[in-house]
């Protein structure tokens, strides 16, 4: 029996595209294997619990300390801050978006969302530094305006687009007849959104946030350029503070590569990748969850 | 007691407003400070020059054409890569666990912190491959960071064509592949070419990933060849900003340069956008 030839060459297509398909996989494998290769050779110098715990970063001394505690708490704070601003602000947008703006409104609203999304991160971490920082040195009066504050307004406003954009998908795709049932109890469009849309959109919501500050977590030229930069635990609203991805970044150009300074900055981005791996990974089971309960 | 609740939304919607617009002000603010700011710096000079006096006056061409460079290389490796990968997620795939997993990867790719892509673009390319601070090790670098964007707009890309010119094309004889070839990708141009301007917006503006990999404080030349360094604009940026000894005198430098990667990004998320709602409206 004589195959045709463009069934072999439909077969060959369908293994070939399979084994490109995987690529991405195989590109998230490479990253965990190479971030491990140059930063599990830390633990032959210094122990996991130094590491993690130790409260002194000071890499390139004499007698050299690699304790990133006070990078974690950085990156914690600065995180913690920039969700507060962003989260409350992204859900009263995506509100707005899918339950109150008239369409015109909408489709000024939406563009608007997206291109704050698709501003470079070192610009806003420029307009942070020229613009931001004197103003908050001086209205409150400052030794520097370059400071955690600084970081989590601009980090928030960078979160916002992610936040509000998920949410927003989450909120429409809230069934009609639920938002009739409360009408029809009696309730107005305000509570029904209160007490109805927004607590049956709560997944994908969460969805949202969590992909919102995992995103701030990971973002590097703005901490870099506006967080201030000091090794310390973070005393204060305004002090200046280094967050994990913005230590990487600053430090990585003067490293020699081999040095346990250089295996420790692979290891800040093991802690990174871990981080937000686990945070991804809770996202998409929240919106797998989601998408199962409307089906 | 029906009034308090008429009040209560009242109030609730005119703070929820004020709060939507104040965002759309901050980004006028923004961006319209920049502007102003840059705009004198601006000149034909500026995008034909190479830096001079030590990086206080001149041009940022070789930036721009390294901006270029970098983008043209990451698209080599993202867009047919990343094409590939949605349509055989799309249109190949039988097994809903593989895809499962794949689509996992996915995301996570998406989700991995920029500076780690840095991270691994330096040890496996820069130094693993040998490719040393080059082109070639940023490209690839940013090609991967960005494969994510091309998955997905091409996927929704995909989803929008009916199944019915499938089933037409599939009718006649025609293999899969052919039907892929001839009938799905030619529908679904449109949605693929925005996420090719979305992702190579997405290039053009990163700064982390070529930190290590590609970029260069001064490059006296154009790049000769792929495994040159070369001058970034969002790199250019940044060390303008922060570092050197003339950070206040080249304040005008460090604006015009935000102001034409602003341009860039904006023209290529702009056109990638437009095009996506064009093929939203043709399918309503």
């Amino acid at each position: 029996m004589k195959v045709h030839k463009s069934i072999v060459y439909d077969y060959l297509v369908e293994k070939l595209f399979f084994i490109i398909g995987l690529s991405c996989l195989v590109i998230l494998f490479l990253i965990m294997f190479f971030l491990f290769k140059e930063g599990l050779p830390l633990l032959n110098k210094v122990s996991i619990s130094d590491f993690i715990f130790g409260m002194e970063w000071y890499p390139t001394s004499d007698n050299p300390r690699f304790g990133v505690f006070p990078l974690i708490s950085a990156s914690v704070a600065v995180t913690l801050i920039a969700s507060l601003m962003a989260v409350p602000l992204s859900i009263a947008i995506a509100v707005y978006m899918a339950e109150l703006a008239s369409p015109i409104t909408r489709e000024i609203i939406k563009p608007v969302i997206e291109i704050i999304a698709s501003i470079p991160s070192v610009v806003i971490g420029f307009f942070g530094m020229v613009v931001v920082a004197p103003f908050l040195q001086s209205y409150f009066d400052l030794d520097t305006g370059l400071n955690l504050f600084n970081a989590a307004l601009m980090l928030g406003f960078m979160a916002i687009p992610t936040i509000a954009s998920i949410s927003e998908d989450a909120i429409s795709s809230v069934p009609v007849s639920l938002k009739e049932a409360s009408y029809a109890l009696g309730a107005n469009r305000c509570q029904t959104i209160i007490f109805v849309t927004v607590p049956a959109a709560l997944s994908g919501i969460w969805t949202a946030i969590i992909l919102g500050v995992s995103r701030v977590i990971g973002e590097t030229m703005v901490v870099l350029m506006v967080a201030g930069g000091a090794a310390m635990m973070p005393g204060s609203l305004f002090s200046p503070v280094r967050p994990l991805t913005s230590n990487i970044a600053a430090e990585m150009a003067e490293t020699p590569v081999g040095s346990t300074h250089y295996h420790a900055l692979f290891a800040i981005g093991i802690l990174l990748f871990i981080i937000t791996f686990v945070f991804n990974i809770i996202a998409d089971y929240l919106s797998n969850k989601y998408k199962f309960k409307h089906n | 007691m029906k009034r308090k609740a008429d009040i209560i939304q009242l109030i609730t919607f005119v703070v929820i407003k004020l709060l939507s617009f104040l965002i759309i002000f901050f980004l006028i603010f923004m961006l319209g400070f920049i502007v102003k700011s840059g705009f004198s710096a601006l000149s034909m000079d500026f995008f034909t020059k190479m830096p001079e006096n030590q990086m206080r006056g001149g041009g940022i061409m070789p930036a721009i054409a390294g901006t270029f460079l970098l983008m043209l290389g990451s698209a080599v490796v993202s867009i047919p890569v990343g094409i590939i990968t949605a349509v055989y997620l799309n249109e190949y795939a039988k097994n809903p666990r593989v895809v499962k997993i794949i689509r996992l990867g996915i995301n996570n790719l998406a989700g991995v912190p920029s500076v780690v892509f840095g991270l691994f673009g330096l040890s496996l390319f820069v130094i693993f491959l040998d490719f040393g601070t080059s082109i070639l090790a940023g490209s690839l670098t940013l090609g991967v960071l960005s494969l994510p964007i091309i998955i997905r707009s091409t996927e929704e890309a995909l989803l929008t064509v009916p199944g019915t010119y499938r089933e037409a094309s599939l009718s006649l004889g025609a293999t899969r592949w052919q039907t892929i070839y001839r009938i799905v990708l030619p529908n679904a141009l449109p949605g693929i070419l925005t996420g090719v301007m979305l992702s190579l917006g997405r290039s053009a503006g990163e700064t982390a990933p070529i930190m290590f990999t590609a970029a260069a404080f001064f490059a006296p030349d154009l790049p000769r060849s792929v495994y040159s360094e070369v001058m970034a604009l969002p790199y250019h940026i940044y060390v303008l900003a922060t570092a050197g000894l003339h950070i206040q005198e080249t304040r005008h430098l460090q604006y015009g340069t935000a102001i034409v990667l602003i341009l860039l990004v904006l023209l290529l998320n702009t056109t990638g956008l437009v095009l996506r709602y064009r093929l939203r409206r043709r399918l309503r």
